[in-house]
């Protein structure tokens, strides 16, 4: 299940700090650096395919891509330590891909054929990989915030030093049930990261039209939960920040909650027209705060960005992703014997009881 | 023509933003199309160079999957190695054009019953475990059983815990979690705040986590709060991961009529979870039942829903003593023979139904009472076994009779024995409004045995 090379590179601490815009953290190194260009490339690169396979009709239903916000899973992910459990809602695509699912799985599931990592049984929004500790993929939103304050409750019950990190949208945010577990993550100093990648809408209603509050990482106040602002468009600041919360709540201060400002270009889901926003305003965010741009410009600002290797890191993502659609086009079916299977985990109990 | 809805099947072409020998990056908005819904902006997926427009502006009703234009890629290799310039693999492949390789495969669909699509159900023969010579039986309230039943399986697993509200300092709202605090400590007995949606989500994250939680609500009618995370979140996951994230977890609690708390505090849910795939669903009558089948509850690596009844809670039957006591999950009981009518029933209607069974045997009908014990997955050979004897069947719940477990025991037995059935069958349950408080009121509204002999009567054209 994990992918192995991809979403492993450049985890090592920094010698020969780069250059970078990141404040009080270590640089990173050059292959660092690159490891986060490739790791956002390929989401980008493989949610451009996901909606040209949509618009094929291969992918059915809803289909949520993650362009734009590319830097919050890989950033979280570079700070992450092994066995930290991520879960997240229905945007998911890009923590599968950064936390070591394969794409083909990831790909085929999308098409709901069984080489799928749910076996074609879950779809875009319901991805799972026990392996990864990649909790899902939920579709009810705000869900994944009491689920992934229980994952860190499980933590603390075996007190085995992991941390979870928890992932919702600023419309999550104003769920009665994310403050129910606020309440009751800092009420039991449970290891849990929250991790709101506020995108400035949910669905077409503008965060200003949707909350009395505006400033997410200041709704835990009541809680006393600490909350920070944090550039989610800058990979080395959403790790730096990842880091910085995953290091108090592992130490068994309580939660922590990281407000990632971000964007994303592309409609809600694949039928969104998006005409709650100008063209001006996507393009205007596109251009001057693209987060891969922004890895290529601290790549070239060191030095480091030698033709050869982006290039070579270009056509490696683009044949992952089209192995990947390959796979996900070719992928057969589930048999319909896979009908009845795991809706309970004895078999006894499986449907079709007289 | 690109698929922009989940509902499109074709669409209108209504502008252009690029012309052939325009090089378009990724991101680039390439047409304006009208779907079924709205005008969508399609962008580009790859670089390279407009090659050919191959359907004009304005052109109406474009099937989807129709190639709307040729890009061409920048550099051979790569565009060779990716498939797919603008949005169709088609335009970039003209070699692979109707190659039915490109479709998704024909699957066989799900074929309707009996056709190969239905699970083959290996066939256990599940049984009350034997009683050992010596065994005694020992008179325990449903409360102290069911107790009893958590700390057992809390001494042998250390994954099992307990959560809810008021269950550790005040040792239950309704005493049934009495010591174990002190026993186990406030890591293992967790009192929770009053927040039904919250702690159910914690409850059902630790479980996918691989603990075994046991989620007390202090009744079930708080816990259509937390409808959502037992059906969204616990039942259907294992489902949609493919088999992956199981949830061990019992949610267990007081569920019916009290007496005399009115609507809001008087429910019976057992259609309603009954209902779901992906659940277990008990409601135990006595004493030895509650805690075998809270102690099979707590080792089912199932999500399973537990009702308990407090006008139970009480009330004491025989259980054995010192020995490990697990009741199958799945298995109805027959707690009266007879061959008169067979009245079906589950929880405290299981003691309304031996009552009017003794009212019955007065006037020469000798009713059988199958106590169904587990409501899914639900036992109907036992049911039906006994309707072949009786010919009849009475159904009794506390819930509504509409959508309610009577109507699913009744459509079964009609499906299964309609040969055999010498009356249609009856259905016993709550008046169909919501509790009323007053005194009459109340007692007119809940099922009763006078109405379970009445019903038996009928169906016996006595
Ligand atoms: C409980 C619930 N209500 C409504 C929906 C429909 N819905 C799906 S996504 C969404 C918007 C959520 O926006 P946000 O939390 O900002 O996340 P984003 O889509 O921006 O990532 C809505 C209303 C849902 N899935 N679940
Ligand atoms: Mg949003």
């Amino acid at each position: 299940m994990a992918r192995g090379q991809a979403g492993t590179t450049g985890r090592r601490k920094a010698n020969g700090a780069a250059d970078t815009s990141s404040k009080g953290a270590a640089g990173p190194t050059k292959e660092e650096l690159l490891g986060y260009y490739r790791e956002m490339l390929l989401i980008r690169r493989f949610e451009e395919r996901a909606g040209q396979l949509y618009g094929m009709g291969l992918i059915g239903g809803f289909c949520h891509l993650y362009i734009g916000q590319e830097a919050i899973a890989v950033g979280v992910e570079a700070a992450k330590k092994p066995g930290d459990e991520i879960i997240t809602g229905y945007r998911d695509h890009g923590h599968m891909l950064t936390c070591g699912m394969d794409p083909k799985e990831v790909m085929a599931e999308l098409t709901g054929r069984i080489g799928g990592s749910s076996k074609g049984k879950g779809g875009s929004m319901h991805m799972f990989s026990t392996e990864a500790a990649f909790y899902g993929g939920h579709g009810i939103v705000g869900a994944q915030v009491p689920l992934g304050t229980g994952l860190a409750l499980a933590n603390w019950y075996r007190e085995d030093g992991k941390v979870s990190f928890a992932f919702f949208g600023d419309g999550a945010a104003n769920q009665g049930q994310v403050y129910e577990a606020f309440n009751m993550a800092e009420l039991w100093k449970l290891p849990v990261v929250y991790v709101i990648e506020n995108n400035q809408y949910a669905m077409g209603t503008a965060i200003q039209r949707s909350s009395s509050e505006t400033r997410l990482h200041k709704r835990g106040v009541s809680f006393g939960i600490p909350g920070e602002e944090v550039d989610g468009m800058d990979v080395l600041a959403v790790k730096a920040a990842a880091e910085k919360a995953a290091d108090y709540a592992r130490s068994g201060k309580g939660p922590y909650i990281l407000e990632m400002k971000t964007y994303r270009y592309r409609g809600h889901s694949m039928s969104d027209p998006a005409k709650y926003r100008t063209r001006e305003e996507v393009d205007e965010v596109r251009k001057t705060r693209d987060p891969i741009d922004h890895v290529e410009e601290l790549l070239e600002k060191n030095g480091w960005a030698d033709e050869a290797t982006l290039k070579a890191i270009d056509a490696d993502v683009k044949k992952i992703v089209a192995d990947a659609a390959e796979f996900a086009r070719t992928s057969p079916e589930p048999d319909p014997s896979e009908l009845y299977t795991d809706v309970y985990t004895d078999v006894a109990a499986q449907g079709g009881r007289a | 023509m690109p698929a922009l809805s989940p509902t499109m099947e074709e669409g209108t072409l209504a502008k252009w933003h690029v012309k052939v020998g325009d090089t378009v990056k990724s991101g680039d908005v390439i047409a304006e199309i009208e779907t079924d819904k709205a005008t969508m902006e399609v962008e580009a997926v790859d670089e390279g160079v407009v090659s050919a427009i191959l359907v004009p502006e304005g052109s109406e009703e474009v099937k989807v999957n129709t190639p709307i234009a040729r890009l061409g890629g920048e550099g051979g290799a790569a565009a060779a190695s990716a498939p797919a310039p603008v949005e169709k693999p088609a335009v970039a492949s003209e070699a692979a054009a109707g190659d039915p390789e490109k479709q998704p495969p024909e699957a066989a669909k799900p074929k309707p019953e009996g056709e190969g699509a239905t699970p083959v159900t290996p066939k256990v023969e599940l049984r009350d475990p034997e009683l050992p010579e010596g065994v005694s039986l020992v008179k325990t309230t449903v409360r102290d059983a069911l107790r009893d039943a958590m700390a057992e399986e809390m001494r042998a697993d250390g994954d099992v815990f307990l959560m809810g509200e008021e269950v550790a300092q005040y040792q239950g709202a309704y005493k049934v979690s009495r010591g174990l605090l002190d026993e186990f400590g406030p890591k293992r007995v967790i009192d929770t705040p009053i927040t039904e949606y919250g702690f159910a989500g914690l409850g059902v994250g630790a479980a996918m986590a691989g603990l075994k939680p046991i989620v007390e609500f202090m009744t079930f009618n708080f816990a259509m709060q937390a409808i959502d995370h037992i059906i969204n979140s616990a039942a259907k996951t294992l489902y949609m991961s493919g088999g992956q994230i199981k949830a061990s977890i019992v949610f267990r609690g007081p569920n019916g009529a009290a007496a005399r708390v009115a609507a809001q505090h008087s429910q019976d849910y057992a259609a309603w979870y009954g209902h779901v795939p992906g659940l277990k669903v008990i409601a135990p009558y006595d004493a030895a039942d509650a805690k075998g089948l809270l102690k099979a509850a707590i080792r089912d690596p199932n999500p399973v829903v537990f009702l308990e009844h407090e006008m139970l809670y009480g009330q004491e039957f025989d259980v054995p003593e010192g020995i490990d006591w697990v009741v199958p999950i799945g298995k109805a009981k027959v707690r009266r023979e007879g061959t008169g009518v067979t009245l079906v029933a589950y929880s405290r209607m299981v003691g309304f139904c031996l009552q009017a069974a003794e009212e019955l045997a007065k006037e020469g009908i000798e009713a059988e009472v199958v106590d169904l014990r587990t409501i899914r997955p639900m036992d109907i050979e036992t049911v039906v076994e006994s309707v072949k004897k009786t010919n009849r069947l009475v159904t009794v719940e506390e819930g509504w009779g509409p959508m309610g477990v009577g109507a699913e025991v009744a459509a079964k037995v009609t499906e299964l024995a309609f040969d055999y059935l010498d009356a249609p069958p009856l259905r016993v349950h709550q008046e169909d409004v919501p509790l009323p408080y007053a005194a009459n009121l109340e007692a007119m509204s809940m099922p009763s045995v006078e109405r379970i002999v009445k019903a038996a009567k009928a169906v016996s054209y006595k």
